[in-house]
């Protein structure tokens, strides 16, 4: 089973959009799927079970929404044609129609749906005769699936996301927006911008480009963002919804979220901020150690590598003042051993200590949107992105 | 054998024996240790190095359990027992609130010629002294059950010699309870003379050794039966290694009160369930549109929340799905404990035990089961 919906505590982040568009937005966690797997493998199963995917996994409960693939690995390109997209699964390579697709969708019954999309764009000038062809055939898609969702009474609950193509190119990206909106969805995906494939500026250009033909009473997700600078460059430029495939990946590579959000900590919570921010300056001087075990290249300035030997002895709490169960009960020496002894119980207690502080990471965005105090918390964030040896504060 | 050592002054005992079967040699008993009362018969699950493989100390709490076994060699090499002290001992570095036993490591595989002052008994000891685990292991000389030869002598007088040591070693008697282990392989000679040694010296409880290690059933069981019939009553029993349900049935009638072992934890790790009939294989077809929990009448959060059919589809590539099994199959073997306790306070462990026969082997009862249960004093129909 993909690996998103198989993670308990899989959810999505979402942002109340209540100061920029007095809309109320999705406090609750939500759930990602990809059809990929859970909808094509065990499609079967799912329509025998008829209760939806949400009940299947033992979180009926929790608001579900279905995206197309998973954020978090790369699919091959050059499948999908003007009437199929190619997802992939343990047996293979699997083609879905619109037709089929929405047959996948019944049977999920999901909260919120991505509909089938051409998201395989490739970057540069090269992509442009693709780029246009996404966004054809992502509106042909949407579309047919409209129309059959109307005939669908099994999914009168569920809310079609219109997926906005384009590549990289400007006026492909606003063509797919201004169309997709003419359309009855009930909220827009950004699509396409997974991945390092694009240039940064060019990336944050799109999307403020994109979000601003969009209706303002329509929350807007974005798939492949997830670093909380990231995050809040995006939410400056309209996004509303974020996966939490980020918290995932840190825990992967045996990593602590430790960055603060808290940009006024009452003096006694100080040293926690203090803390977070020392370690994260440390993180940058392993170059004169022997034998480090090796830190995933991946990894950003807002974690600490547990692995490391530095932590053998550290019976701190990954971060001090959290409140999650990990830090609650037990300290980076115990988490660093059980990493080096390849103990499982070390990506448990990361991921409740990751879900929960990036959790909290949105809940203080609300705050600050709140407040009117965003370009604040993006200061206070952005500094510690910065955290380098070059440029380390001697003695703090 | 060498004189009995002087015995720990004003030690209350251990083992509150509560019920005793009227049929078998059943007891339903309490534990007192430390970190509170333990029910006895009793399954310990292991947690080799500190965790139970993917469990938190709240869910393993959660479940019930009230003791486990950290494994003394691999603490003991990573992260060390220095780290483990300075951690509050291993409660404290598990953050486990209740009770722990530690085995002995087996230090003697370990070369200490450089360090002649310091034995290998000594080191098992200082360590777990270190680790400051509720019950603690002696050291012993271990031989494979189905070794024959004089080896098998030569072994079970050294653990006798060693158990000596320590018991003279452990600094800390008035709180962690030291264990003597019965040798003596298969052969009721040498077991017996084993018994009558170490029963001279005044330890808190006994655990029998070396069985449980693929030998003929019918052999494991008379050597069983043999065992607790010379283990002192108010003392506790501790078979080692034995975790099979059908065993751990037998060995309660047999006279035994605490058990471990890791099959449970480690069939759930290759996608099997334990119920009262034997065991499921979720990864088979058979369970892909099976919509009931594994277990319809098991209370653990696994089978509140979800079905075979989803942990079959999970199994296939989901480490999580591996998790859900540990908690289920833990929580089996603890239920199993708890019901037999039950059976036994209720005076009606030999339906019990005539019901878990029927259900799990139908009429095919095996042989060394039948003979087992009657020299234990139980008939089956």
């Amino acid at each position: 089973m993909e690996r998103r919906v198989s993670e308990q505590a899989r959810r999505l982040a979402a942002r109340c959009g209540a100061a920029r568009r007095g809309h109320a937005g999705v406090d609750a966690a939500a759930d990602g799927v990809a059809p990929g797997l859970l909808g094509a493998e065990i499609h079967d199963v799912l329509e025998e079970y008829k209760e939806g995917a949400a009940k299947f996994i033992g979180m009926p409960d929790k608001v579900l929404y279905c995206s197309l693939l998973d954020p978090v690995t790369p699919c091959p390109s050059g499948y999908n044609t003007n009437k199929t997209v190619s997802l992939w699964g343990s047996s293979g390579r699997m083609e879905i129609t619109a037709s089929k697709f929405m047959d996948i969708q019944r049977a999920i019954q999901p909260d919120w749906f991505q509909c089938i999309s051409d998201g395989d764009t490739v970057a540069g000038e090269a992509g442009r005769k693709r780029a246009k062809k996404s966004v054809d055939r992502s509106l042909s898609f949407l579309d047919a699936c409209l129309q059959i969702l109307e005939e669908s009474p099994e999914l009168q609950r569920s809310v079609i996301f219109g997926a906005i193509e384009g590549g990289d190119i400007l006026e492909e990206r606003l063509r797919s927006a201004r169309e997709t909106a003419k359309r009855p969805v009930g909220g827009f995906l950004l699509d396409g911008f997974q991945g390092c494939a694009m240039a940064k500026e060019t990336k944050l250009k799109l999307i403020a480009s994109v979000t601003a033909e969009l209706p303002e009473d329509k929350p807007r997700l974005i798939h492949g963002v997830g670093k909380p600078d990231e995050v809040l460059e995006c939410i400056e430029r309209g996004v509303d919804i974020f996966e939490s495939f980020f918290p995932f990946q840190v825990t992967e590579r045996g990593c602590a979220l430790v960055f603060s959000y808290d940009c006024h900590p009452d003096p006694e919570a100080a040293v926690f901020m203090q803390n977070g921010a020392q370690d994260l300056e440390k993180n940058g001087a392993e170059e004169d150690q022997d034998e480090i075990p090796k830190a995933d290249p991946e990894m950003t300035p807002f974690e600490i590598f547990l692995k490391d030997k530095r932590y053998q002895d550290d019976f701190r709490p990954l971060l001090e003042g959290c409140t999650c169960y990990c830090c609650q009960r037990h300290t980076r020496a115990y988490v660093h051993h059980l990493l080096v002894t390849s103990e499982l119980l070390a990506g448990v207690l990361l991921m409740m200590h990751n879900f929960q502080h990036y959790f909290g990471f949105f809940e203080a965005i609300r705050g600050a949107l709140r407040d009117n105090k965003l370009d604040q918390l993006k200061e206070f964030v952005f500094r510690q992105a910065l955290q380098t040896p070059a440029n380390a504060k001697p003695g703090q | 054998m060498a004189a009995p050592m002087a015995a720990v002054p004003g030690a209350a005992p251990l083992l509150r024996v509560v019920a005793e079967c009227g049929w078998s040699r059943a007891r339903a008993a309490e534990l007192r240790l430390p970190h509170g009362p333990v029910p006895c018969p009793v399954f310990m699950p292991v947690g080799t190095r500190g965790t139970a493989k993917g469990i938190t100390a709240a869910q393993l709490a959660a479940l019930g359990c009230r003791i486990c076994l950290g494994n003394t060699y691999h603490l003991g090499t990573r992260p060390g027992p220095e780290l483990v002290q300075r951690s509050g001992g291993l409660h404290g570095f598990m953050d486990w609130p209740h009770n722990l036993l530690t085995d002995s490591g087996g230090f003697q595989m370990v070369s200490l010629s450089e360090l002649s002052e310091v034995t290998e008994e000594g080191k098992s000891i200082e360590i777990q002294n270190a680790l400051g685990a509720d019950i603690v292991m002696q050291l012993d000389d271990v031989v494979s059950s189905t070794t024959t030869g004089p080896r098998v002598e030569e072994a079970m007088k050294r653990s006798v010699r060693w158990l000596d040591r320590c018991i003279a070693a452990n600094r800390s008697p008035e709180r962690q309870n030291l264990f003597a282990i019965i040798q003596g392989g298969l052969d009721p000679a040498l077991r017996t003379q084993c018994l009558e040694a170490m029963t001279l010296r005044d330890v808190p409880g006994f655990a029998i050794g070396g069985l449980s290690g693929g030998e003929d059933k019918g052999l494991f069981w008379r050597m069983v039966k043999l065992s607790t019939e010379r283990l002192p009553r108010d003392k506790p029993r501790y078979l080692m290694g034995v975790g099979y349900a059908t065993d751990l049935v037998v060995c309660v009638a047999l006279g035994c009160d605490m058990f471990d072992c890791v099959f449970p934890t480690r069939t759930a790790r290759f996608g099997s369930a334990l119920v009262p009939g034997g065991s499921l294989q979720l990864k088979n077809h058979q369970f892909a549109r099976d919509f009931r929990p594994i277990d319809a009448d098991c209370g653990c959060p696994t089978c509140q929340r979800h079905s075979r059919a989803y942990l079959h589809a999970l199994l296939r590539t989901e480490p999580a799905a591996l998790h859900h099994l540990t908690v289920h199959n833990i929580a089996y073997q603890l239920n199993l404990m708890a019901s037999i306790r039950q059976s036994i306070l209720e005076q009606r462990f030999p339906q019990f035990v005539r019901r878990f026969l029927s259900s799990r082997y139908g009429a095919r009862i095996p042989a060394w089961v039948r003979e087992a249960l009657d020299a234990a004093g139980i008939t089956l129909d």
